[in-house]
């Protein structure tokens, strides 16, 4: 038992790179005490596919397709980002029509992804009757998409400048159609999710993290909202058309009278956002203006402007799970001189640490799923040079970024 | 006729040969219509019956991996010791109108022990599997085992005593029980409050079922998103085709035992039949029967819960259904004492 080496009265446990209970490739080790957990460490980078490195030697118009792919679930998300943080540099006017557009089509994202959480939740917990019926309601907003967008996943919708196609007049029956269909099952989803005693059993008071430990840990996205910090990017730095919509960060208060920042809680603030989605596409609908939805239709002139471009940007938005960050640094030629993401799943790990200590081996899936991570959008190093293995402390770290900010220094 | 210690070898041989295929066939099936049932009712279409028989076939045609930290005989010896104690957990059990294969060798409280054994199976090749995730399901076989025992033997017992207290002779046997030969259940035994706490005992067995078959919500020893399969998680090939088909069997056997304890009755009772007719009636009654069981006590039940934490698993089984059972318990000895069960 090599593995399973007894000292004292401890023995660890390997979680990953590959288990049932993991979606995406990342190691656990626990240390464990019986059935509870004494310590825990975790190893990502298993799912690195240098993405960035691809995207530094090609153009904006290009990388804006290769955005989509750094994440299956909230392509959109990324897209969106990255286009805004070249709009900022190449002082590109977004049309009025294309924020409502991206609005809808990043709102759409947030109900899928959402609800494929629930899902994936619900089969953690061993619920599979639930995981099917949250996966079936989740199919609506994915034909939406592809009516919409031509295309399930990777949509490929957004365009530096604005979005590829409109969304016409014609289209919002349909549209009209799955939000109806999601209002009539909000109240049925809540009710299975929320009300079910073997879930209350097995969520509430499980993977507490307070509020305090949600600030210092800087977790975003429904991860922080549902220990009670009201942050949302959407609210607190408008983009796209969110500045003209009427709505207010979901807290768990709101639905339950209080913020226990369980696992409970955070399944009460995803499925309460699955209701406020629907509700920002109505608004959304109600308001469109009318007009073009591309700054310019032909690309050539798009690529000119970005070519033409100096300086450097961020782009914020609040992906399903959290805020997704790009950093985008142009010095006049094609390709971006430096592209860095910094997805939502980047902010909110460090934040397992602390949920899984004490507690039971059985609740480690559902809280390791509890903050909706996504390995693919995270991990952004890999070493793949020979066998060796580093381990970079903190000092390290904060040596190695002086440096690399002193080399950018250089170049400019 | 040879008779060996007093017994006749063909008929038992015979007997036990036939029992053991039909466990493993009737096993097979009935996890592919559970499987179908679980599927409907989650709005899946869902495999087809005859899928479990293609699995075991394909297990059987694949390498048995030995892990290098596995105890090698300890670990191969498991899933035989398994399936062989399924199947003789069904010899004594009444099928229909069929009297066990061993009747007058054991009675109730044998196969109460004999139900354990195939688990100790599991929780043996799980710790010779030298993997920590099979130790992990070792321990919470062990102490799922440990929680659903109270609830089982209080159902098992209640109503073998109330059997007894009305005077029927030799009462833990299985035979009597289910009324083979005589006609008489523990329902024509007992009054109005013996019927309410036969109807909570039925309860307590319906849950003991899915934890003695480790299915959702008590499947915490095999738990596939928290132990990748746990006590199996070293078994392939031939060796967990052996298993499969010991889950099969055992939960034919565990059905089985709740239908010879609560619903024993058969057609030929209550229509007159050619004895042969009335065999082949009773049998497929008997197969009814067992469905109905599984249905309820493992379809309904997995379909409609969360898997529970091994601590609920210990709360709910000592706490809630022991208590259910003491009160099944409590109104059966109520029944006997105003119903006229004065033998004791």
């Amino acid at each position: 038992m090599s593995e399973n080496k007894k000292i004292g009265s401890t023995y660890s446990i390997p979680i990953g790179p590959v288990h049932p209970a993991l979606k995406e490739p990342i190691l656990f080790t626990f240390k464990m005490n019986g059935e509870l957990v004494e310590e825990v460490d975790f190893a990502p980078g298993e799912c690195h596919r240098g993405i960035e490195w691809m995207g530094m030697r090609r153009n904006p118009v290009q990388i804006v397709h290769l955005t989509d792919r750094i994440c299956g679930i909230c392509g959109v998300s990324h897209s969106l980002a990255f286009a805004r943080a070249v709009e900022q540099i190449a002082e590109i006017e977004v049309p009025e029509r294309a924020h409502y557009v991206r609005t809808i089509i990043a709102e759409y994202e947030r109900l899928q992804s959402h609800l494929l959480w629930a899902g994936v939740a619900a089969h953690e917990l061993g619920f599979d009757t639930l995981f099917f019926l949250a996966w079936r309601v989740r199919e609506e907003s994915m034909d939406v998409i592809e009516y919409l967008t031509g295309n399930r996943v990777n949509y490929g919708i957004v365009q530096v400048g604005g979005v590829r196609r409109d969304f016409t007049e014609d289209q919002f029956p349909r549209i009209e159609a799955s939000l109806k269909y999601y209002e009539d099952v909000a109240g049925k989803l809540l009710n299975l999710f929320l009300e079910d005693r073997t879930i209350q059993m097995r969520c509430k008071n499980t993977g507490v993290m307070s509020e305090k430990e949600a600030l210092e840990l800087c977790t975003v996205g429904p991860t922080a909202r549902a220990s009670g910090l009201a942050m949302d990017v959407r609210y607190d730095s408008p983009y796209a058309a969110y500045g003209d919509l009427d709505f207010t960060p979901v807290l768990p208060h709101q639905y339950l009278g209080l913020t226990n920042g369980d696992v409970y809680d955070r399944i009460v603030v995803r499925l309460l956002e699955v209701v406020q989605s629907v509700d920002l596409i109505r608004q959304c609908l109600e308001n469109m203006p009318s007009g073009e939805v591309l700054w310019e239709k032909k690309y050539p002139k798009i690529l000119a402007a970005c070519k033409k471009a100096t300086g450097e940007a961020v782009g914020r938005i609040e992906a399903p799970r959290g805020e997704c960050l790009h950093y985008v640094r142009m010095d006049g030629n094609t390709n971006p001189q430096c592209w860095k993401v910094k997805a939502s799943t980047y902010s909110n790990q460090m934040s397992w640490l602390n949920m899984l200590k004490g507690e039971q081996i059985a609740d480690i899936p559902i809280v390791v799923a509890s903050i909706d991570p996504c390995m693919s959008c995270t991990d952004r190093v890999a070493v793949v040079h020979g066998e060796r293995t580093d381990i970079l402390t903190k000092a390290d770290l904060h040596r190695l970024s002086v440096e690399k900010t002193r080399r950018l220094a250089q170049w400019s | 006729m040879v008779m060996i210690l007093g017994v006749d070898p063909v008929l038992v041989l015979g007997g036990t040969v036939a029992v053991a295929l039909f466990g493993m066939l009737a096993g097979l099936v009935f996890m592919g219509i559970e499987r179908k049932f679980a599927a409907r009712m989650q709005a899946r279409i869902g495999p087809p019956i005859r899928q479990p028989f293609r699995d075991v076939a394909k297990l059987l045609s694949k390498d048995s991996i030995v892990p290098e930290n596995a105890i090698p005989c300890l670990f191969n010896m498991a899933p035989v010791l398994a399936l062989a104690s399924s199947i003789v957990i069904l010899l004594y059990i009444p099928l229909g109108g069929f009297l066990p294969v061993l009747a007058g060798y054991g009675d109730l409280i044998l196969v109460m022990y004999l139900l354990t054994v195939p688990a100790l199976a599991l929780v043996a090749g799980g710790f010779a599997s030298g993997s920590p995730y099979a130790t992990v399901g070792s321990q919470r076989e062990m102490v799922t085992m440990m929680s659903y025992e109270l609830p089982l033997a209080i159902a098992v017992i209640a109503i073998a005593w109330r059997l007894a207290a009305a005077g029927i002779a030799d009462p833990f046997s299985l035979a009597t029980i289910a009324g083979t030969a005589s006609g008489i259940t523990i329902w024509s035994v007992v009054g109005p409050l013996g019927i309410i706490g036969c109807v909570l005992l039925l309860i307590v067995l319906t849950w003991v079922t899915p934890a003695e078959l480790s299915r959702v919500p008590c499947d915490t020893p095999e738990a596939e998103t928290e132990l990748c399969g746990g006590l199996l998680v070293e078994y392939s090939g031939r060796n967990l085709a052996l298993f499969y088909l010991a889950q099969g069997v055992k939960t034919v056997a565990m059905a089985a035992l709740a239908v010879a304890l609560f619903l024993p009755w058969n057609i030929s009772w209550f229509v007159a039949l050619s004895p042969n007719a009335a065999l082949a009636a009773d049998f497929a009654f008997f197969l009814l029967k067992i469905l109905a069981v599984i249905f309820f006590s493992v379809s309904v039940i997995r379909v409609g819960m969360a898997r529970f934490r091994i601590t609920h698993v210990v709360s709910i089984y000592w706490g809630y259904l022991g208590g259910l059972g003491l009160l099944g318990l409590v109104f059966m000895v109520l029944d006997a004492y105003i119903g006229g069960g004065g033998v004791l």
